[in-house]
């Protein structure tokens, strides 16, 4: 397993993480479940839906127009909360949000917190923070208590323990839960499940304040909203005296239409369901006559750097609704999985967002470990142009000369001839002569120098031997043009003849 | 084949098929004249993707500048390639945008360049072609093909015509193969974790033929194959398409006697 100590970025080492993961026989059984379910089920449950393309259109549309006036549907939003009863904090940095939230629970002299799923406390390391100042943090997504049983960031941003297989989580259960019988069965996944819901259900009880994310807020009635699968976020916010939203200031959607439209594409593109199973809207503290509820509601907005995105090349990323689509489609997570990413954030959209909030200088190889074989902008729900942008922060780290030497000084090189034609011509014709003649007996090469990254796993094909380019222009020079021309217009020829061009059939230069 | 209508085509090899497998620009330049054009090669290195996908964007602009104006005489650019057709079809404008003097240059070339295969069938009506092979073969979908470009119809609907041959679908074949240009040797280990997966794939179709429209995913795929001491022979799509086959596949060393 990775070792992540937690909120310290590995990013740096994402080529020994890779290689740590590839070696991993339990991670990697583990991850066929990403390549096997979420691709199949979203394709089914998009493909029922006629108008699921244009939903993205108007997904995106909808994100991109709250971006441009996210100034206005801030202060809008705000309002509204602050007419419901409750209260709006701005955290400009993740210390700000830590101390927010435990300023918070301080005043209410909080000792457990339950927790609903919220990556922008992965972010901010909330977990660390709470525990470090008395307060005991437990996190009640099935997911999320196994990653924090094992001391763990999650892997996924949907399915934080998908790295685990389910023999790893049954071992976890049985270290931690001692005190229940040594002989129960815990071979069905339901059995792990209804396990880890009777042991939260005392921690809900006894909570004293409940922190969740949000996939939303609502301008229009200062809602906060999350979507889960368990029911853990609704036990979270209701049961304790307060609840905290913790959440980053890109969330914001002008209306419930338009909530209403972006919630039909993200269960979707996430779990391939049409809605998940609860869908829970939060709108101030418990009313007079409500039957539960907090007494206390606040919401914490993080910018964290956000809003200095806004205005530059990486916007589109914060259209992101979180879906996670775009690791569930990458063949880079499927053969490394989240934690090698480093950090909070993993596939495409970490390799886009990780950049802007640790650095490039941290994060590089993440946009850069990339076949950008543009899967993940296929299925974006807000159709974020990821390669694009993992493109533009490569183009950053070249102008800030932060790409390895190796890479440069190849390039450099390769770019020489490159833009000399002529020169090019001559150089890549004695390189295709000289090894097609020493490979023309294998045909291949086992090894080649300066490319043993390619040949420690592959072989390379012998070049056939004199370039098209030379073999054309001799062909131009009418050597053969002539007896291929009488013939031309038919397809008559099949031989294609040795490396020599003797009876290569080109097509002749214009009379 | 109409002659007056000859469409002037500027053929852009590509750098891999121009170095390693010069058969394939044949086969392509076969391909198009039997289609009724005419097909001429200016002096070209690479589309400039290696410097593109680095981040150098000023070599890649001045690489891009040098094929737009070398191939603007033509009436179309045509690539056996969909990542380097992609390259000059999607990303020069992309790379130009805003610039009054070139932008309207990268825009005419994208306008007018295409992926061989899609070309010969949406631009010259191929709907057929004369070739014959008996093999099993199994097509893999580049991914700049099939998601920068739109090729997947086009040719399985050619190579469906060629006599003999039986097409066998692998699964997965939208997946990426694990090339993605310098990414397989900056990340060697992810790259064959990858490209195993596809070989996996190929195998169990039991074709005996690999099938692709790009290069330098063949010969990933045929160098992961090979190595894996798999008997699954690589070609480019073009040279099956123009019956042109009898060059050894791809890594396959000359028939001894042959010259």
């Amino acid at each position: 397993m990775v070792d992540l100590a937690p909120h310290t970025a590995t990013s740096p080492w994402f080529k020994d993480n890779a290689r740590t993961a590839l070696a991993d026989a339990e991670l990697q059984n583990a991850l066929k479940f990403v390549e096997a379910n979420f691709i199949a089920r979203r394709r089914e449950v998009a493909g029922q839906l006629p108008e699921f393309e244009l939903l993205r259109d108007s997904a995106r549309d909808i994100r991109d127009h709250t971006l441009a006036h996210l100034d206005l549907y801030l202060a809008a939003y705000e309002k509204r909360v602050v007419e419901h009863g409750g209260h709006v904090h701005y955290a400009v940095t993740g210390e700000d949000a830590q101390r927010i939230v435990l300023s918070i629970c301080r005043k209410l002299g909080a000792r457990t917190v339950t927790k609903g799923k919220s990556m922008v406390a992965e972010e901010i390391g909330l977990n660390d923070f709470l525990e470090a100042h008395g307060v005991t943090p437990i996190e009640t997504d099935l997911g999320e208590y196994i990653v924090q049983l094992r001391q763990e960031m999650p892997s996924h941003i949907i399915a934080p323990a998908v790295h685990l297989t389910k023999a790893q989580i049954e071992s976890e259960f049985r270290r931690v839960h001692t005190h229940l019988p040594r002989d129960r069965n815990l071979a069905e996944p339901t059995s792990l499940l209804a396990e880890a819901r009777a042991v939260l259900r005392e921690k809900f009880l006894t909570a004293d304040v409940g922190i969740t994310g949000a996939n939303f807020l609502v301008a229009e009635t200062g809602t906060s909203v999350i979507v889960t699968n368990e029911g853990n976020g609704d036990l979270t916010q209701t049961l304790p005296r307060a609840h905290i939203v913790l959440a980053s200031i890109e969330k914001l959607v002008p209306t419930l239409e338009d909530l209403s439209q972006l919630l039909r594409v993200l269960a979707r593109s996430a779990t391939g369901q049409e809605m998940s199973v609860y869908t829970t809207l939060s709108t101030g503290p418990r009313r007079p006559d409500d039957p539960d509820g907090p007494a206390e509601y606040h919401v914490v907005l993080l910018d964290n750097g956000r809003s200095s995105m806004l205005g530059g090349a990486f916007r589109d990323m914060l259209r992101c609704i979180r879906c996670g689509a775009c690791m569930n489609h990458c063949p880079i997570y499927h053969a490394v999985g989240g934690h090698a990413y480093g950090w909070v954030y993993s596939g495409p959209m970490g390799a886009v967002l990780t950049p802007s909030l640790i650095g490039i200088d941290r994060a590089g190889h993440l946009p850069n470990a990339s076949t950008f074989c543009g899967r993940c902008e296929e299925v974006c729900p807000v159709r974020i142009p990821l390669p694009r942008m993992m493109r533009s922060w490569r183009e950053r780290e070249f102008e800030q000369h932060l790409s390895p030497a190796t890479v440069r000084s190849g390039l450099a090189f390769w770019a020489f001839f490159a833009k000399r034609p002529r020169l090019y011509g001559i150089a890549t014709a004695a390189a295709a002569r000289l090894l097609g003649f020493v490979g023309r007996r294998w045909g291949r090469f086992a090894w080649l120098p300066l490319a043993s990254g390619w040949t420690r796993h592959r072989d390379f094909p012998a070049p056939q031997g004199a370039t098209f380019q030379a073999q054309w222009k001799s062909a131009e020079r009418g050597r053969l043009a002539r007896s291929y021309v009488s013939s031309a217009g038919g397809q008559s020829g099949k031989g294609t003849g040795g490396t020599d061009g003797r009876d290569r059939r080109a097509p002749g230069p214009p009379p | 084949m109409a002659e007056p209508m000859a469409r002037r085509v500027g053929l852009f090899v590509t750098c891999l098929v121009d170095l390693i497998r010069p058969s394939v620009g044949f086969a392509a330049a076969t391909l198009l004249v039997d289609a009724g054009c005419t097909v001429e090669v200016p002096p070209q290195s690479c589309c400039g993707q290696p410097a593109f996908n680095s981040g150098d964007r000023a070599t890649a602009r001045e690489i891009a500048a040098q094929v737009i104006v070398a191939f603007a005489p033509y009436d179309y650019v045509v690539a056996p390639s969909g990542s380097c057709a992609g390259m000059l079809k999607v990303h020069y404008p992309e790379l130009f945008r805003g610039d009054p003097n070139w932008q309207p240059h990268a825009d005419a070339l994208a306008e007018k360049t295409y992926e061989l295969v899609s070309f010969l069938v949406d631009v010259c009506g191929l709907d057929r072609v004369k070739a014959r092979l008996e093999a099993t073969a199994t097509y893999h979908d580049s991914c700049s093909s099939l998601r920068e470009l739109g090729v997947r119809d086009q040719p399985r609907r050619l190579l469906a015509t060629v006599e003999g041959l039986r097409l066998a679908e692998m699964r997965d074949t939208e997946v990426c193969c694990g090339f993605g240009g310098t990414f397989c040797v900056k990340y060697p280990e992810i790259s064959n974790a990858i490209v195993a997966k596809k070989a996996a794939a190929i195998a169990a179709t039991g074709a005996d033929l690999l099938l692709a429209g790009d290069l330098g995913c063949l010969m990933n795929m045929a160098g992961k194959l090979q190595r894996d001491g798999a008997k699954i022979e690589a070609r480019h799509v073009a040279e099956v398409l123009a019956g042109m086959t009898h060059e050894p596949a791809i890594g396959v060393p000359p028939r001894r006697g042959a010259a």
